[in-house]
């Protein structure tokens, strides 16, 4: 069994584009986005959704990619960090940058990911709401900032309707 | 073109800037190998600009480039090392745009970017005044070029914003209109740099430049860097460290779709394929037989149990200072404790990982390194090359910590590279990635102290047993039987005790040990900030006035100290089970005093709540960076002190991932206050590190004041600190 592989093309929207692959339906789709898409914005850290450096949207919502088989995203909408704004404009990009938020910024897609699926799941999180969604790991401890960015996201977004 | 195909042609492609005249009056040639992901748009670098000197090129449209020598890994030096040439230079900050320094050209010419390594908080301390100079003497240039222009003197002349201006006159030049001329007038002796009372850019805050870069994606780490043709690699060592490969069936792996090739190396197992995932599988269904050498029954526990023994024995004196036997045996009262503290991963965000391109004339090799002169080195010994021939292109490090400044990583990927007949990007698992680091020390310390009338300290004799990072680093200097790198803090005492024996053990185990952030001030802080609480308590004393009287005269520890206390609240009624801790340690040139609030429930469950930090790093490039890097330090220290444990079990590391190595997350992050205490002058001292050897410490003395239970040994989580 251990090389009886399934092969399936697989269709994806990937950031509002669909593409076609022929790759086996048990890749995990963070390297399917990485090495079939060159889409590098989303991460590799642990390969065990421990860390949420993968972190894309699948419908919306927020998913670990490096552990998600392609084929459970078969025929489905992905947005990556690419996919996120064309300009950085995005109020969680606008606040991570007003904020200085990065260090290494090597788990921040996946923390921008995450924080904008929060926003637009719940337009004024409290910190308890952030508490509960934001479980991504970042060594260089930049959490207080998370924090702080995702409170004035939703401040930028809220003001951008109003 | 966007950055990554940018990134493609520079495979085959040098980019030239034009060739100018040095001020040494040699030729300089600057060629820019992009960079890997400045947040700007480095890759399309104006190829009419002009070097005025190796460290900065003025393009005619003002836009200056400033190259960086230290590696970007997140402690902010893309911003900080342009803001210091930026100074001198008076250019328009807007226009900066910071690039990677080319190691080929430091190795090749005379070491023209100087220190290369980034590491030991030294960035800002140990480069400033040369980058100061260089943006010192291309201004002076810039304002030669202009007097001689139009026949004023030079003194006459002022700078701003990127523009030569002649008062007098009403003349003005803007930099990219003189740089060419510039470039080819010789000073007749250097300017002298500013001073902090001189600073306008330095000691301002200032966002770094290369966030945008990263909260779009576009920032390149070593793993998104694609060469055209590339093939994929992942490794996998002997599980235990000195144990060899002894037999492995390639066919499982070359069954796998995608796998070019098994490669087997003395003590590790390449599997190359055409994508990442199927080099993978390829490797995870092979069988290895690895002989697993004399070392495949040791365990951490026996090494510990050692390295307490040896505490019962004097060691080798690091210091020594009146008769502290003597002394302790007079003393009206007597205090003994027994610390330790485990081996520790690195844990960086970003696994390992390298691309190597092997050509007949040439070597290219990609990578996030804290030293990319070393991987330089790696290159050209591997590959028999040289280093003339060996171009690395640093890219922005996802997490150095010290894992990135040991080329090991670099020298397997040139080693698979060497075997592969295409460029190849060759990335560790993240279990591969830990099992194959290298760990701060395990060390264990006994200290005994005597007691005057009013409980302060007349005697000290303390013992560590350190598995020594310099012995098989540079053996030549450990020869005495002692490391520095493992004593200090212990050696060097802040406080004022007048007999004093300092001794030490020097050890070692078959596993890997390296430099891990802030090095023995991590270990050795917490375990003599404890036991000075221990003293304060055995005293009667609160533990901030007794440190207070131990820091009699000196002035910028105190002042430190007394910031922390008083910012913090020190002293605050809070209810049962929560309380304050406080530790203060000098590292890198710069003084830290740090206050934590600590909730312990009844059951034993700690919260930080709070981490209020003083720092004196004497004077300060970016503000805004010296508080990120202590929210950092403490962050890093906080998952160390309460989960980091790396334990050895048959040989081989037992805890490889995140499932195993807990670290602090965002709901467990403390609020962070930082607060500057600056003593100014000629001080320069460091701010990666200096943040993180109070933590432990400052939040250990706090459990004990809110439960009455000591932790002496770490990690805090496994100690029963239930109260009731």
């Amino acid at each position: 069994m251990t090389n009886c592989v399934e092969f399936t093309m697989i269709k994806l929207t990937v950031n509002g584009k669909t593409h076609e692959l022929d790759v086996e339906a048990d890749t995990p789709l963070l390297w399917v986005l990485r090495d079939n898409l060159n889409l590098t914005g989303t991460k590799f850290g642990c390969g065990i959704a421990q860390c949420g450096a993968c972190t894309v949207h699948l419908n919306g919502s927020p998913l670990r990619s490096c552990v998600t088989p392609v084929a459970a995203a078969d025929g489905q909408s992905i947005t990556t960090i690419e996919g996120l704004s064309e300009d950085r404009s995005h109020p969680v990009q606008q606040a991570w940058i007003e904020h200085d938020v990065p260090q290494c910024g090597y788990c921040q897609s996946g923390q921008l990911m995450a924080a904008a699926a929060l926003l637009a799941d719940n337009a004024n999180p409290s910190d308890a709401d952030i508490d509960r969604a934001m479980t991504n790991i970042c060594r260089c401890g930049t959490y207080q900032r998370i924090r702080s960015a995702i409170h004035r996201a939703s401040e930028l977004a809220t003001d951008a309707m109003a | 073109m966007n950055s990554k195909q940018m990134l493609d042609t520079a495979v085959s492609r040098r980019r030239f800037v034009k060739a100018s005249v040095a001020g040494s009056g040699g030729l300089a040639i600057a060629f820019h190998m992009p960079v890997a992901g400045a947040a700007m748009a480095p890759w399309d670098i104006d190829e009419s600009g002009t070097e005025l000197n190796a460290w900065l090129v003025i393009d005619t449209d003002d836009v200056v480039t400033i190259r960086v020598a230290q590696s970007e890994m997140g402690e902010g030096v893309f911003t900080s090392m342009p803001m210091i040439v930026a100074e001198e230079l008076d250019c328009d900050w807007e226009k900066v745009k910071p690039e990677y320094a080319s190691a080929n050209r430091s190795v090749t010419n005379n070491r023209v970017y100087q220190r290369m390594g980034t590491g030991g908080s030294g960035a800002v301390r140990r480069s400033r005044e040369y980058l100061q100079q260089a943006g010192a003497s291309a201004r002076e240039r810039l304002k030669l070029a202009a007097a001689t222009d139009w026949n004023v003197p030079v003194a006459e002349l002022g700078t701003d914003m990127g523009i030569v201006t002649h008062a007098a006159s009403g003349r003005s030049a803007r930099y990219g209109e003189l740089v060419a001329r510039a470039a080819i007038v010789e000073l007749a002796e250097e300017p002298a740099i500013r001073t902090p009372d001189q600073f306008r850019l330095m000691g301002t805050p200032r966002r770094r430049l290369d966030i945008p870069a990263k909260v779009d994606g576009s920032a390149t780490f070593g793993i998104d860097v694609r060469v055209p043709g590339m093939l994929y690699a992942t490794v996998a060592a002997c599980p235990v460290w000195g144990g060899t490969l002894a037999a492995v069936d390639p066919a499982p792996a070359k069954a796998v779709r995608g796998v070019v090739d098994v490669l087997t190396f003395d003590d590790y197992i390449a599997v190359v394929a055409d994508t990442f995932w199927h080099a993978k599988k390829g490797l995870d269904a092979l069988d290895a037989q690895w002989a697993l050498g004399e070392n495949s029954g040791a365990s951490t526990d026996a090494m510990l149990a050692e390295f307490r023994s040896d505490l019962d024995s004097r060691g080798v004196v690091a210091h020594e200072q009146g008769d502290a036997y003597a002394a302790l045996d007079d003393a009206a009262m007597r205090v003994d404790a027994d610390y330790d503290a485990p081996y520790l991963a690195h844990l960086a965000m970003e696994p390992v990982n390298c691309t190597v391109h092997i050509q007949d004339d040439r070597v290219d090799v990609w990578t996030g390194a804290q030293n990319p002169e070393s991987v330089l080195g790696v290159a050209a010994e591997v590959t028999g090359r040289a280093p003339e021939q060996v171009h690395v292109h640093n890219c922005f490090l996802g997490g150095g910590f010290g894992r990135r400044s040991r080329p090991d990583w670099a020298r397997k990927a040139i080693e698979v590279a060497s075997r592969v007949d295409a460029p190849v990007q060759v990335i560790w698992s993240r279990e591969e990635d830990t099992r194959t680091g290298h760990f701060r020390p395990l060390s264990a310390f006994r200290f005994s102290a005597g007691l005057d009338a009013v409980g302060m300290p007349t005697a000290l004799v303390n013992r560590s047993a350190t598995h020594s990072i310099l012995a098989a680093l540079r053996p030549e200097t450990v020869e005495s039987g002692l490391d520095g790198s493992s004593t200090e803090g212990l050696e060097d005492l802040p406080y004022a005790i007048e007999h004093q024996s300092i001794e030490h053990h020097l050890k070692r185990t078959h596993v890997p040990v390296w430099f891990w952030r802030s090095v023995g001030h991590s270990q050795n802080a917490f375990a003599r900030e404890c036991f000075f609480d221990e003293l304060a308590a055995a005293a009667g004393m609160d533990p901030v006035e007794y440190r207070r009287r131990l820091l009699n005269g000196k002035r910028d520890l105190l002042k430190v100290l007394e910031t922390a206390a008083a910012r913090a609240d020190w002293g605050r009624t809070l209810p049962r089970g929560s309380a304050q801790g406080i530790a203060i340690a000098e590292s890198f040139g710069s003084i830290c005093a740090q206050v934590a609030d600590v909730t312990v429930t009844r059951s034993g469950e700690v919260r930080v709540e709070r981490v209020v930090t003083a720092v004196d790093c004497g004077n300060t490039v970016n503000p805004m960076t010296i508080e990120s890097q202590v929210e950092s330090s403490i962050i890093y220290g906080l998952s160390a002190a309460m989960w980091g444990r790396q334990d050895v079990a048959d040989g081989a590391l037992v805890q490889t991932n995140f499932d195993r190595n807990r670290v602090v997350k965002l709901p467990e992050a403390p609020v962070m206050e930082t607060h500057l205490a600056l003593s100014g002058g000629d001080k320069w001292g460091g701010i990666g590190e200096p943040g993180l050897p109070p933590t432990a410490p400052a939040v250990a003395n706090a459990i004990y004041r809110a439960t009455g239970h000591r932790v002496r040994s770490l990690p805090i989580a496994g100690h029963d600190l239930s109260w009731s």
